[in-house]
Protein backbone atom coordinates (compact mmCIF):
# COMPACT_ATOMS: atom_id res chain seq x y z
CA UNK A 1 0.00 0.00 0.00
CA UNK A 2 1.39 3.37 -0.93
CA UNK A 3 -0.51 5.29 1.68
CA UNK A 4 2.32 6.38 3.89
CA UNK A 5 1.25 9.77 5.01
CA UNK A 6 1.38 10.04 8.76
CA UNK A 7 -1.88 11.95 8.76
CA UNK A 8 -5.57 11.07 8.37
CA UNK A 9 -5.83 8.93 11.49
CA UNK A 10 -9.10 9.19 13.32
CA UNK A 11 -6.95 9.88 16.38
CA UNK A 12 -5.35 13.28 15.77
CA UNK A 13 -3.02 12.66 18.63
CA UNK A 14 -1.64 9.62 16.80
CA UNK A 15 -1.14 11.79 13.70
CA UNK A 16 0.88 14.19 15.81
CA UNK A 17 2.97 11.43 17.35
CA UNK A 18 3.81 9.96 13.95
CA UNK A 19 4.57 13.38 12.45
CA UNK A 20 6.76 14.16 15.42
CA UNK A 21 8.63 10.89 14.94
CA UNK A 22 9.23 11.66 11.28
CA UNK A 23 10.50 15.14 12.07
CA UNK A 24 12.88 13.85 14.71
CA UNK A 25 14.37 11.34 12.25
CA UNK A 26 14.81 14.10 9.67
CA UNK A 27 16.47 16.25 12.31
CA UNK A 28 18.81 13.41 13.25
CA UNK A 29 19.53 12.86 9.56
CA UNK A 30 20.38 16.54 9.12
CA UNK A 31 22.72 16.42 12.08
CA UNK A 32 24.45 13.30 10.80
CA UNK A 33 24.88 14.87 7.36
CA UNK A 34 26.48 17.87 9.02
CA UNK A 35 28.83 15.54 10.91
CA UNK A 36 29.98 13.81 7.72
CA UNK A 37 30.53 17.09 5.93
CA UNK A 38 32.48 18.41 8.90
CA UNK A 39 34.58 15.26 9.20
CA UNK A 40 35.46 15.12 5.51
CA UNK A 41 36.33 18.81 5.49
CA UNK A 42 38.53 18.37 8.56
CA UNK A 43 40.28 15.44 6.89
CA UNK A 44 40.96 17.18 3.60
CA UNK A 45 42.18 20.42 5.17
CA UNK A 46 43.75 18.74 8.20
CA UNK A 47 41.63 21.12 10.20
CA UNK A 48 42.10 20.16 13.87
CA UNK A 49 39.51 22.54 15.39
CA UNK A 50 36.97 21.36 12.81
CA UNK A 51 37.68 17.73 13.68
CA UNK A 52 37.29 18.46 17.39
CA UNK A 53 33.91 20.06 16.78
CA UNK A 54 32.72 16.91 15.02
CA UNK A 55 33.94 14.72 17.86
CA UNK A 56 32.25 16.90 20.48
CA UNK A 57 28.96 16.90 18.57
CA UNK A 58 28.63 13.11 18.32
CA UNK A 59 26.83 12.91 21.67
CA UNK A 60 23.97 14.93 20.13
CA UNK A 61 23.44 12.22 17.53
CA UNK A 62 23.52 9.57 20.24
CA UNK A 63 21.00 11.33 22.42
CA UNK A 64 18.62 11.79 19.47
CA UNK A 65 18.83 8.05 18.84
CA UNK A 66 17.82 7.35 22.43
CA UNK A 67 14.96 9.85 22.29
CA UNK A 68 13.58 8.50 19.02
CA UNK A 69 13.85 4.93 20.25
CA UNK A 70 11.83 5.89 23.29
CA UNK A 71 9.17 7.56 21.13
CA UNK A 72 8.93 4.38 19.00
CA UNK A 73 8.53 2.17 22.07
CA UNK A 74 5.76 4.43 23.37
CA UNK A 75 3.91 4.24 20.07
CA UNK A 76 4.24 0.45 19.95
CA UNK A 77 3.03 0.10 23.53
CA UNK A 78 0.17 2.57 23.37
CA UNK A 79 -1.04 2.48 19.77
CA UNK A 80 -0.31 -1.04 18.54
CA UNK A 81 0.24 0.30 15.03
CA UNK A 82 -0.58 -1.91 12.04
CA UNK A 83 0.26 -2.03 8.34
CA UNK A 84 2.00 1.14 7.06
CA UNK A 85 2.09 2.65 10.56
CA UNK A 86 3.79 -0.46 11.89
CA UNK A 87 6.24 -0.48 9.01
CA UNK A 88 6.97 3.20 9.64
CA UNK A 89 7.83 2.62 13.29
CA UNK A 90 9.96 -0.45 12.51
CA UNK A 91 11.75 1.39 9.69
CA UNK A 92 12.44 4.31 12.03
CA UNK A 93 13.89 2.04 14.73
CA UNK A 94 16.23 0.50 12.18
CA UNK A 95 17.06 3.75 10.38
CA UNK A 96 18.22 5.54 13.50
CA UNK A 97 20.55 2.66 14.38
CA UNK A 98 22.26 3.15 11.04
CA UNK A 99 22.22 6.93 11.41
CA UNK A 100 23.89 6.62 14.79
CA UNK A 101 26.56 4.39 13.30
CA UNK A 102 27.12 6.87 10.47
CA UNK A 103 27.66 9.41 13.25
CA UNK A 104 30.25 7.10 14.85
CA UNK A 105 32.07 6.69 11.53
CA UNK A 106 32.13 10.46 11.08
CA UNK A 107 33.68 10.72 14.52
CA UNK A 108 36.33 8.15 13.54
CA UNK A 109 37.15 10.13 10.39
CA UNK A 110 37.48 13.25 12.52
CA UNK A 111 39.89 11.40 14.82
CA UNK A 112 42.01 10.41 11.84
CA UNK A 113 41.97 14.05 10.74
CA UNK A 114 43.25 14.99 14.22
CA UNK A 115 46.03 12.39 13.96
CA UNK A 116 47.12 13.77 10.62
CA UNK A 117 47.00 17.31 11.97
CA UNK A 118 49.07 16.39 15.02
CA UNK A 119 51.71 14.75 12.81
CA UNK A 120 51.62 17.90 10.71
CA UNK A 121 50.76 15.97 7.56
CA UNK A 122 48.96 17.85 4.84
CA UNK A 123 46.33 16.16 2.75
CA UNK A 124 48.29 15.47 -0.42
CA UNK A 125 46.89 15.46 -3.87
CA UNK A 126 47.81 11.81 -3.91
CA UNK A 127 44.84 11.28 -1.62
CA UNK A 128 42.38 12.67 -4.13
CA UNK A 129 40.82 9.19 -4.28
CA UNK A 130 39.65 9.73 -0.69
CA UNK A 131 38.16 13.07 -1.66
CA UNK A 132 36.30 11.38 -4.48
CA UNK A 133 35.06 8.62 -2.16
CA UNK A 134 33.98 11.25 0.38
CA UNK A 135 31.98 13.15 -2.23
CA UNK A 136 30.24 9.96 -3.34
CA UNK A 137 29.34 8.94 0.20
CA UNK A 138 28.16 12.42 1.16
CA UNK A 139 25.84 12.42 -1.84
CA UNK A 140 24.51 8.97 -0.92
CA UNK A 141 23.62 10.09 2.60
CA UNK A 142 22.03 13.26 1.29
CA UNK A 143 20.01 11.33 -1.30
CA UNK A 144 18.86 8.68 1.13
CA UNK A 145 17.61 11.28 3.61
CA UNK A 146 15.83 12.99 0.77
CA UNK A 147 14.29 9.67 -0.27
CA UNK A 148 13.18 9.12 3.31
CA UNK A 149 11.58 12.56 3.52
CA UNK A 150 9.70 12.01 0.26
CA UNK A 151 9.20 8.24 0.67
CA UNK A 152 10.66 7.91 -2.80
CA UNK A 153 11.32 4.28 -3.73
CA UNK A 154 13.09 5.08 -7.01
CA UNK A 155 15.50 7.39 -5.25
CA UNK A 156 16.11 4.71 -2.61
CA UNK A 157 16.93 2.13 -5.27
CA UNK A 158 19.36 4.58 -6.83
CA UNK A 159 21.20 4.82 -3.50
CA UNK A 160 21.48 1.02 -3.36
CA UNK A 161 23.03 1.23 -6.85
CA UNK A 162 25.36 4.04 -5.81
CA UNK A 163 26.74 1.87 -3.03
CA UNK A 164 28.12 -0.53 -5.64
CA UNK A 165 30.08 2.35 -7.15
CA UNK A 166 31.36 3.46 -3.75
CA UNK A 167 32.44 -0.11 -2.95
CA UNK A 168 34.42 -0.42 -6.15
CA UNK A 169 35.96 3.04 -5.69
CA UNK A 170 36.99 1.95 -2.21
CA UNK A 171 38.66 -1.22 -3.53
CA UNK A 172 40.59 0.76 -6.08
CA UNK A 173 41.65 3.31 -3.48
CA UNK A 174 42.90 0.52 -1.19
CA UNK A 175 45.12 -0.83 -3.94
CA UNK A 176 46.57 2.62 -4.53
CA UNK A 177 47.19 3.24 -0.84
CA UNK A 178 48.92 -0.11 -0.39
CA UNK A 179 51.18 0.80 -3.30
CA UNK A 180 52.05 4.10 -1.58
CA UNK A 181 53.03 2.26 1.57
CA UNK A 182 55.29 -0.10 -0.34
CA UNK A 183 56.88 2.78 -2.21
CA UNK A 184 57.53 4.88 0.84
CA UNK A 185 57.56 2.96 4.15
CA UNK A 186 58.18 6.19 6.10
CA UNK A 187 54.63 7.20 5.30
CA UNK A 188 53.02 3.98 6.52
CA UNK A 189 51.56 5.54 9.65
CA UNK A 190 50.09 8.43 7.67
CA UNK A 191 48.65 6.17 4.97
CA UNK A 192 47.16 3.90 7.62
CA UNK A 193 45.22 6.85 9.01
CA UNK A 194 43.96 7.56 5.52
CA UNK A 195 43.02 3.89 5.11
CA UNK A 196 40.98 4.01 8.34
CA UNK A 197 39.21 7.12 7.17
CA UNK A 198 38.47 5.54 3.77
CA UNK A 199 37.20 2.44 5.54
CA UNK A 200 34.80 4.62 7.58
CA UNK A 201 33.57 6.33 4.42
CA UNK A 202 32.88 2.98 2.83
CA UNK A 203 30.97 1.88 5.94
CA UNK A 204 28.87 5.06 5.80
CA UNK A 205 27.92 4.07 2.26
CA UNK A 206 26.78 0.66 3.57
CA UNK A 207 24.65 2.31 6.25
CA UNK A 208 23.07 4.63 3.67
CA UNK A 209 22.27 1.56 1.59
CA UNK A 210 20.66 -0.10 4.63
CA UNK A 211 18.46 2.94 5.14
CA UNK A 212 17.36 2.76 1.48
CA UNK A 213 16.28 -0.80 2.11
CA UNK A 214 14.19 0.28 5.10
CA UNK A 215 12.55 2.97 2.95
CA UNK A 216 11.57 0.36 0.37
CA UNK A 217 10.20 -1.85 3.17
CA UNK A 218 8.31 1.09 4.61
CA UNK A 219 6.71 2.14 1.34
CA UNK A 220 6.21 -1.20 -0.38
CA UNK A 221 6.23 -3.69 2.49
CA UNK A 222 8.98 -5.65 0.75
CA UNK A 223 12.13 -6.77 2.48
CA UNK A 224 14.86 -6.55 -0.14
CA UNK A 225 17.84 -7.14 2.12
CA UNK A 226 20.31 -9.69 0.81
CA UNK A 227 18.56 -9.88 -2.54
CA UNK A 228 20.02 -9.33 -5.95
CA UNK A 229 19.56 -5.68 -6.95
CA UNK A 230 18.66 -6.54 -10.55
CA UNK A 231 15.77 -8.70 -9.38
CA UNK A 232 14.69 -6.15 -6.81
CA UNK A 233 14.52 -3.44 -9.46
CA UNK A 234 12.47 -5.65 -11.75
CA UNK A 235 10.19 -6.62 -8.91
CA UNK A 236 9.68 -3.10 -7.56
CA UNK A 237 9.31 -1.43 -10.93
CA UNK A 238 6.80 -4.02 -12.11
CA UNK A 239 4.44 -3.08 -9.23
CA UNK B 1 20.92 -33.94 14.18
CA UNK B 2 21.46 -30.38 15.33
CA UNK B 3 20.72 -29.24 11.80
CA UNK B 4 17.38 -31.00 11.79
CA UNK B 5 16.38 -29.38 15.07
CA UNK B 6 17.35 -25.93 13.87
CA UNK B 7 15.42 -26.39 10.65
CA UNK B 8 12.33 -27.49 12.53
CA UNK B 9 12.49 -24.50 14.84
CA UNK B 10 13.06 -22.14 11.93
CA UNK B 11 10.12 -23.55 10.05
CA UNK B 12 7.79 -23.33 13.00
CA UNK B 13 8.91 -19.73 13.54
CA UNK B 14 8.31 -18.89 9.92
CA UNK B 15 4.84 -20.34 10.06
CA UNK B 16 3.98 -18.22 13.06
CA UNK B 17 0.51 -18.89 14.35
CA UNK B 18 -0.38 -21.01 11.34
CA UNK B 19 0.39 -24.23 13.14
CA UNK B 20 -1.84 -26.34 10.96
CA UNK B 21 -0.10 -28.61 8.53
CA UNK B 22 -3.16 -29.38 6.46
CA UNK B 23 -4.27 -27.30 3.53
CA UNK B 24 -7.51 -29.17 3.16
CA UNK B 25 -10.42 -26.92 2.28
CA UNK B 26 -13.17 -26.97 4.89
CA UNK B 27 -15.64 -24.46 3.55
CA UNK B 28 -15.96 -22.93 0.15
CA UNK B 29 -18.12 -19.90 -0.51
CA UNK B 30 -19.15 -19.22 -4.11
CA UNK B 31 -20.77 -15.95 -5.23
CA UNK B 32 -22.82 -15.61 -2.09
CA UNK B 33 -25.45 -12.85 -2.06
CA UNK B 34 -27.84 -12.16 0.77
CA UNK B 35 -30.88 -9.87 0.74
CA UNK B 36 -33.01 -8.63 3.60
CA UNK B 37 -36.14 -7.93 1.58
CA UNK B 38 -35.06 -5.42 -1.04
CA UNK B 39 -31.76 -4.42 0.50
CA UNK B 40 -28.66 -6.40 -0.25
CA UNK B 41 -26.52 -7.20 2.82
CA UNK B 42 -23.87 -9.38 1.20
CA UNK B 43 -22.59 -8.94 -2.33
CA UNK B 44 -20.86 -11.60 -4.39
CA UNK B 45 -18.71 -13.17 -1.71
CA UNK B 46 -16.33 -15.94 -2.73
CA UNK B 47 -13.47 -17.42 -0.75
CA UNK B 48 -12.40 -20.65 0.87
CA UNK B 49 -11.42 -21.57 4.39
CA UNK B 50 -8.87 -24.19 5.27
CA UNK B 51 -9.44 -26.88 7.83
CA UNK B 52 -8.13 -26.36 11.36
CA UNK B 53 -7.50 -22.70 10.80
CA UNK B 54 -8.91 -19.65 12.50
CA UNK B 55 -10.43 -17.14 10.12
CA UNK B 56 -11.27 -13.69 11.50
CA UNK B 57 -13.85 -11.37 9.97
CA UNK B 58 -13.21 -7.70 10.60
CA UNK B 59 -14.89 -4.54 9.37
CA UNK B 60 -16.96 -1.61 10.60
CA UNK B 61 -20.41 -2.08 12.13
CA UNK B 62 -23.02 -3.05 9.59
CA UNK B 63 -20.51 -4.35 7.05
CA UNK B 64 -22.16 -7.77 7.02
CA UNK B 65 -19.64 -9.83 8.93
CA UNK B 66 -22.15 -11.23 11.44
CA UNK B 67 -24.64 -11.80 8.62
CA UNK B 68 -21.98 -13.76 6.75
CA UNK B 69 -21.11 -15.78 9.86
CA UNK B 70 -24.77 -16.68 10.30
CA UNK B 71 -24.87 -18.04 6.77
CA UNK B 72 -22.63 -20.92 7.77
CA UNK B 73 -25.20 -22.55 10.02
CA UNK B 74 -28.21 -21.00 8.27
CA UNK B 75 -29.15 -18.92 11.27
CA UNK B 76 -30.40 -16.32 8.80
CA UNK B 77 -33.20 -18.72 7.89
CA UNK B 78 -34.84 -17.64 11.14
CA UNK B 79 -35.21 -14.09 9.81
CA UNK B 80 -38.22 -13.49 7.59
CA UNK B 81 -37.62 -11.98 4.16
CA UNK B 82 -34.05 -13.25 3.92
CA UNK B 83 -33.06 -14.51 0.52
CA UNK B 84 -29.72 -16.16 -0.23
CA UNK B 85 -28.18 -16.90 -3.62
CA UNK B 86 -24.89 -18.59 -4.36
CA UNK B 87 -23.52 -21.54 -2.45
CA UNK B 88 -21.53 -22.59 0.58
CA UNK B 89 -19.88 -25.94 0.05
CA UNK B 90 -19.21 -28.13 3.06
CA UNK B 91 -17.97 -31.63 2.23
CA UNK B 92 -18.90 -31.35 -1.45
CA UNK B 93 -22.49 -30.35 -0.61
CA UNK B 94 -24.09 -26.96 -0.85
CA UNK B 95 -25.56 -26.26 2.59
CA UNK B 96 -28.28 -24.21 0.89
CA UNK B 97 -29.39 -27.17 -1.23
CA UNK B 98 -33.09 -28.02 -0.66
CA UNK B 99 -32.39 -31.50 0.70
CA UNK B 100 -30.13 -30.30 3.54
CA UNK B 101 -31.22 -31.18 7.08
CA UNK B 102 -30.67 -27.88 8.87
CA UNK B 103 -30.66 -29.44 12.34
CA UNK B 104 -27.93 -31.86 11.29
CA UNK B 105 -26.04 -28.92 9.76
CA UNK B 106 -26.20 -26.99 13.04
CA UNK B 107 -24.79 -29.99 14.86
CA UNK B 108 -21.79 -29.82 12.59
CA UNK B 109 -21.51 -26.05 12.81
CA UNK B 110 -21.67 -24.79 16.40
CA UNK B 111 -22.14 -21.17 17.34
CA UNK B 112 -21.25 -18.91 20.27
CA UNK B 113 -22.67 -15.42 20.65
CA UNK B 114 -21.45 -12.10 21.94
CA UNK B 115 -23.32 -12.26 25.24
CA UNK B 116 -22.90 -15.51 27.09
CA UNK B 117 -26.33 -17.17 27.10
CA UNK B 118 -26.26 -20.01 29.61
CA UNK B 119 -29.62 -21.70 30.18
CA UNK B 120 -31.13 -21.24 33.64
CA UNK B 121 -30.12 -24.69 34.78
CA UNK B 122 -27.09 -26.35 36.37
CA UNK B 123 -23.62 -26.16 34.87
CA UNK B 124 -23.79 -29.86 34.09
CA UNK B 125 -27.17 -29.65 32.38
CA UNK B 126 -26.07 -26.69 30.29
CA UNK B 127 -23.31 -28.74 28.71
CA UNK B 128 -25.42 -31.91 28.54
CA UNK B 129 -28.30 -30.07 26.83
CA UNK B 130 -27.22 -30.65 23.25
CA UNK B 131 -26.26 -34.23 24.01
CA UNK B 132 -29.70 -34.98 25.44
CA UNK B 133 -31.22 -33.50 22.28
CA UNK B 134 -29.13 -36.01 20.36
CA UNK B 135 -30.75 -38.75 22.41
CA UNK B 136 -27.82 -39.45 24.70
CA UNK B 137 -29.31 -40.09 28.16
CA UNK B 138 -26.99 -42.54 29.90
CA UNK B 139 -25.62 -40.76 32.96
CA UNK B 140 -22.17 -42.34 32.62
CA UNK B 141 -21.87 -41.32 28.97
CA UNK B 142 -23.13 -37.79 29.69
CA UNK B 143 -20.67 -37.38 32.57
CA UNK B 144 -17.78 -38.36 30.35
CA UNK B 145 -18.80 -35.99 27.57
CA UNK B 146 -19.47 -33.07 29.92
CA UNK B 147 -16.09 -33.48 31.59
CA UNK B 148 -14.41 -33.68 28.18
CA UNK B 149 -16.16 -30.55 26.91
CA UNK B 150 -15.46 -28.56 30.08
CA UNK B 151 -11.81 -29.55 29.94
CA UNK B 152 -11.77 -28.59 26.27
CA UNK B 153 -13.08 -25.15 27.09
CA UNK B 154 -10.60 -24.76 29.97
CA UNK B 155 -13.34 -24.46 32.57
CA UNK B 156 -13.20 -27.89 34.24
CA UNK B 157 -10.76 -26.98 37.03
CA UNK B 158 -12.92 -24.02 38.05
CA UNK B 159 -16.28 -25.80 38.13
CA UNK B 160 -15.66 -29.52 38.73
CA UNK B 161 -16.78 -29.29 42.39
CA UNK B 162 -19.99 -27.43 41.66
CA UNK B 163 -21.42 -28.95 38.53
CA UNK B 164 -24.90 -29.02 40.06
CA UNK B 165 -24.95 -25.31 40.85
CA UNK B 166 -26.75 -22.87 38.60
CA UNK B 167 -24.77 -21.70 35.58
CA UNK B 168 -26.07 -18.19 36.18
CA UNK B 169 -23.78 -17.91 39.23
CA UNK B 170 -20.66 -18.06 37.06
CA UNK B 171 -18.72 -14.95 36.06
CA UNK B 172 -19.13 -13.58 32.54
CA UNK B 173 -15.86 -15.11 31.37
CA UNK B 174 -16.77 -18.46 32.89
CA UNK B 175 -20.25 -18.31 31.34
CA UNK B 176 -18.71 -17.69 27.92
CA UNK B 177 -16.40 -20.68 28.33
CA UNK B 178 -19.41 -22.71 29.51
CA UNK B 179 -21.26 -21.78 26.34
CA UNK B 180 -18.24 -22.83 24.30
CA UNK B 181 -18.23 -26.15 26.23
CA UNK B 182 -21.91 -26.55 25.33
CA UNK B 183 -21.07 -25.88 21.69
CA UNK B 184 -18.18 -28.36 21.52
CA UNK B 185 -19.93 -31.08 23.57
CA UNK B 186 -21.80 -32.23 20.48
CA UNK B 187 -18.48 -32.32 18.63
CA UNK B 188 -19.13 -29.97 15.73
CA UNK B 189 -16.56 -29.61 12.97
CA UNK B 190 -16.84 -25.87 12.72
CA UNK B 191 -17.20 -23.25 15.44
CA UNK B 192 -18.70 -19.86 14.70
CA UNK B 193 -17.77 -17.23 17.27
CA UNK B 194 -19.63 -13.93 17.06
CA UNK B 195 -17.75 -11.40 19.17
CA UNK B 196 -17.06 -14.06 21.79
CA UNK B 197 -14.99 -11.82 24.05
CA UNK B 198 -16.42 -8.35 23.58
CA UNK B 199 -18.41 -8.46 26.81
CA UNK B 200 -15.51 -9.84 28.85
CA UNK B 201 -12.70 -8.37 30.93
CA UNK B 202 -9.13 -8.51 29.54
CA UNK B 203 -8.08 -11.61 31.50
CA UNK B 204 -11.18 -13.59 30.48
CA UNK B 205 -10.60 -12.36 26.94
CA UNK B 206 -7.07 -13.77 26.96
CA UNK B 207 -8.42 -17.08 28.29
CA UNK B 208 -10.90 -17.24 25.42
CA UNK B 209 -8.16 -16.41 22.94
CA UNK B 210 -5.93 -19.10 24.39
CA UNK B 211 -8.86 -21.48 24.13
CA UNK B 212 -9.36 -20.60 20.46
CA UNK B 213 -5.71 -21.41 19.84
CA UNK B 214 -6.11 -24.80 21.53
CA UNK B 215 -9.42 -25.61 19.87
CA UNK B 216 -8.19 -25.06 16.35
CA UNK B 217 -6.31 -28.35 16.33
CA UNK B 218 -9.73 -30.02 16.35
CA UNK B 219 -12.07 -27.47 14.81
CA UNK B 220 -12.20 -24.96 12.03
CA UNK B 221 -12.99 -21.66 13.67
CA UNK B 222 -14.63 -18.54 12.25
CA UNK B 223 -14.59 -15.49 14.46
CA UNK B 224 -16.19 -12.09 14.09
CA UNK B 225 -14.49 -9.41 16.13
CA UNK B 226 -14.42 -5.65 16.44
CA UNK B 227 -11.11 -5.85 18.19
CA UNK B 228 -8.46 -5.77 15.50
CA UNK B 229 -5.66 -6.69 17.84
CA UNK B 230 -7.69 -9.73 18.77
CA UNK B 231 -8.06 -10.72 15.13
CA UNK B 232 -4.31 -10.24 14.71
CA UNK B 233 -3.60 -12.37 17.78
CA UNK B 234 -5.90 -15.33 17.22
CA UNK B 235 -6.42 -15.78 13.51
CA UNK B 236 -4.45 -17.44 10.74
CA UNK B 237 -6.43 -15.71 8.04
CA UNK B 238 -8.32 -12.46 8.04
CA UNK B 239 -11.18 -11.22 5.90
CA UNK B 240 -11.88 -7.50 5.76
CA UNK B 241 -15.46 -6.64 4.90
CA UNK B 242 -16.98 -3.32 3.99
CA UNK B 243 -20.55 -2.50 2.95
CA UNK B 244 -21.42 -6.15 2.39
CA UNK B 245 -18.41 -6.90 0.23
CA UNK B 246 -15.30 -8.83 1.04
CA UNK B 247 -12.62 -6.30 0.25
CA UNK B 248 -9.62 -8.42 1.10
CA UNK B 249 -8.96 -11.92 2.34
CA UNK B 250 -5.54 -13.32 3.16
CA UNK B 251 -3.03 -14.45 5.70
CA UNK B 252 -3.30 -12.48 8.92
CA UNK B 253 0.46 -11.92 8.96
CA UNK B 254 0.24 -10.16 5.63
CA UNK B 255 -3.03 -8.29 6.18
CA UNK B 256 -1.69 -6.65 9.33
CA UNK B 257 1.72 -5.73 7.93
CA UNK B 258 1.15 -5.10 4.26
CA UNK B 259 -2.46 -5.17 3.06
CA UNK B 260 -3.08 -4.90 -0.67
CA UNK B 261 -6.18 -2.74 -0.65
CA UNK B 262 -6.32 0.87 0.42
CA UNK B 263 -9.61 0.34 2.27
CA UNK B 264 -8.10 -2.43 4.37
CA UNK B 265 -5.10 -0.25 5.12
CA UNK B 266 -7.30 2.65 6.19
CA UNK B 267 -9.43 0.47 8.43
CA UNK B 268 -6.68 -1.36 10.28
CA UNK B 269 -4.56 1.74 10.76
CA UNK B 270 -7.55 3.68 12.04
CA UNK B 271 -7.79 6.23 9.24
CA UNK B 272 -10.77 7.92 7.67
CA UNK B 273 -12.06 5.66 4.95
Amino acid sequence: MDNNSTSQHISQQFDEEMENLRNKVLKMGGLVEQQITGAIEALQNTNAPGAEKVILRDHKVNSLEVKIDEACIQILARRQPAASDLRMVIAVIKTITDLERIGDEAEKIAKMALNLAEDDVSFHNRYSGVRHLGEGVKRMVHDVLDAYARLDVDAAIKVVRDDEVVDSDYQELMRTLVTYMMEDPRRISEVLDIIWAARSLERIGDHAKNISEYIIYLVRGKDIRHLDIEEVEKDILSD
Amino acid sequence: MTDTITTTIDESLMKGSAASDTDEICLQVNSLNLFYGESQALTDISFEMKKNRVTAFIGPSGCGKSTLLRCFNRMNDLVDSVRVTGEIILDDKNIYAPDIDVTALRQRVGMVFQKPNPFPMSIFENVAYGLRLQGINKRRHLEEKVEWALKGSALWEEVKDRLDESALGLSGGQQQRLVIARAIAIEPEILLLDEPASALDPISTLKIEELIYELKSQYTILIVTHNMQQAARVSDETAFMYLGEMIEFGETNRIFTNPEKQQTEDYITGRYG
